[in-house]
């Protein structure tokens, strides 16, 4: 932390990455309510390319699967066996459309903070990750009610069986509190700040870089520098499986709670 | 008689904060995986449902740390 305190001491120069990050200037329609800034631009596209590898795929599949449709099954797969198969069982294969489509999205939109020259996780601003984390909550509130009614379903969530009435003054609003409003708050946190810190990190790590050796106060600081830079790119190889786990977990999650709802008692 | 300021400390509050906040969740962290490993260790067939738990485990865990980094933010002093 030294060299950083070092710089931003000389204030006009350098100054550590801030949440203005991920708030850039509007770049197409601005003025109307459909702004875009190049975060949005950026969630097309990989919504686009991901669409498009998946219609690749699949528009002539083939009974034995060669090139892209095998690597797209793989992909599939994976979800299905780790995700699906081991929380819900056999029974829930119907929500496999969901959770794949729900874990490739998050990946593709965490996957742009480490591609070069675009450098900035879509789902580091809160709105996409708001957006997936309430149709969790639809698809597993609905599956709840669909399988128990929605009596049933409620009083399951709400009273938890065997323990006395008393403690239901205590109980119900704790249970009522965690199930149905910080569920789908903390999924949305979670793979937003988790994405915010690793792009703020890098952005530290690089900017801090970059100055080192382009504008060194002494001839020690491009050697700092060079070691900055290595530390960056190691944290970019970390970024590597942070993107892959928090889609994984918001996933794994999704499906929990799925199997939570549709499961009598638990 | 004026004060004499003796230890001035100057910086930001929110990363002492946050130092303080990651605390709990890194212990709590280090338990979830140490004990996932350690079961698998006794019992590798076991391996698939541990891995999983283990990792819903992290993310129960971690959400707190991550509150923490949120909030020096939006709280930057």
């Amino acid at each position: 932390m030294s060299g950083i305190t070092v710089l931003a001491s000389e204030g006009d120069t350098w100054s550590p990455p801030s949440l203005s990050e991920f708030f850039p200037g509007a770049l197409l329609f601005e003025g109307t309510p459909f702004e875009m800034n190049r975060i949005h631009l950026i969630a097309m596209l990989m919504v686009g390319l991901l669409s498009l590898f998946f219609v690749l795929a699949f528009s002539k599949p083939q009974l034995v699967p060669r090139g892209v449709q095998n690597v797209a099954e793989m992909a599939l797969d994976l979800v299905r066996t780790f995700i699906v198969d081991e929380i819900l069982g056999a029974q829930g294969r119907k929500y496999t459309a969901y959770l794949s489509t729900l874990f490739f999205l998050i990946l593709a939109w965490n996957i742009t903070g480490i591609i070069p020259l675009i450098n900035m996780p879509v789902s580091a601003t809160i709105g996409f990750p708001v957006f997936l984390a309430l149709t969790s909550y639809v698809v597993f509130n609905v599956a709840g009610i669909r399988a128990q009614g929605f009596g049933r379903y409620l009083s399951a969530n709400l009273f938890i069986p065997g323990v006395p009435k008393v403690m239901y003054v205590l109980l119900t609003p704790i249970e009522f509190l965690s199930t149905f409003i910080l569920r789908p708050i903390t999924l949305a946190l979670r793979l937003m700040v988790n994405m915010l810190a690793g792009h703020l990190m890098l952005v530290l790590f690089f900017s801090a870089a970059w100055y080192f050796i382009f504008f060194p106060n002494s001839p020690l600081q491009p050697l700092l520098g060079i070691g900055v830079f290595a530390a960056g790119f190691a944290f970019t190889l970390f970024e590597m499986l942070i993107v892959v786990i928090q889609a994984y977990i918001f996933t794994l999650l999704t499906a929990v709670y799925i199997a939570g709802a549709v499961s009598e008692h638990h | 008689m004026d004060p004499v300021n003796l230890a001035e400390i100057t910086g930001s509050l929110a990363a002492v904060g946050y130092g303080l906040a990651a605390i709990g969740p890194g212990v709590g962290i280090g338990l979830v995986v140490g004990k996932a490993i350690e079961g698998m260790a006794r019992q590798p067939e076991m391996t698939g449902v541990l891995r999983t738990n283990m990792f819903l485990g992290i993310a129960f865990t971690e959400a707190l740390a991550l509150i923490g980094v949120g909030l020096g933010f939006v709280w930057q002093g």
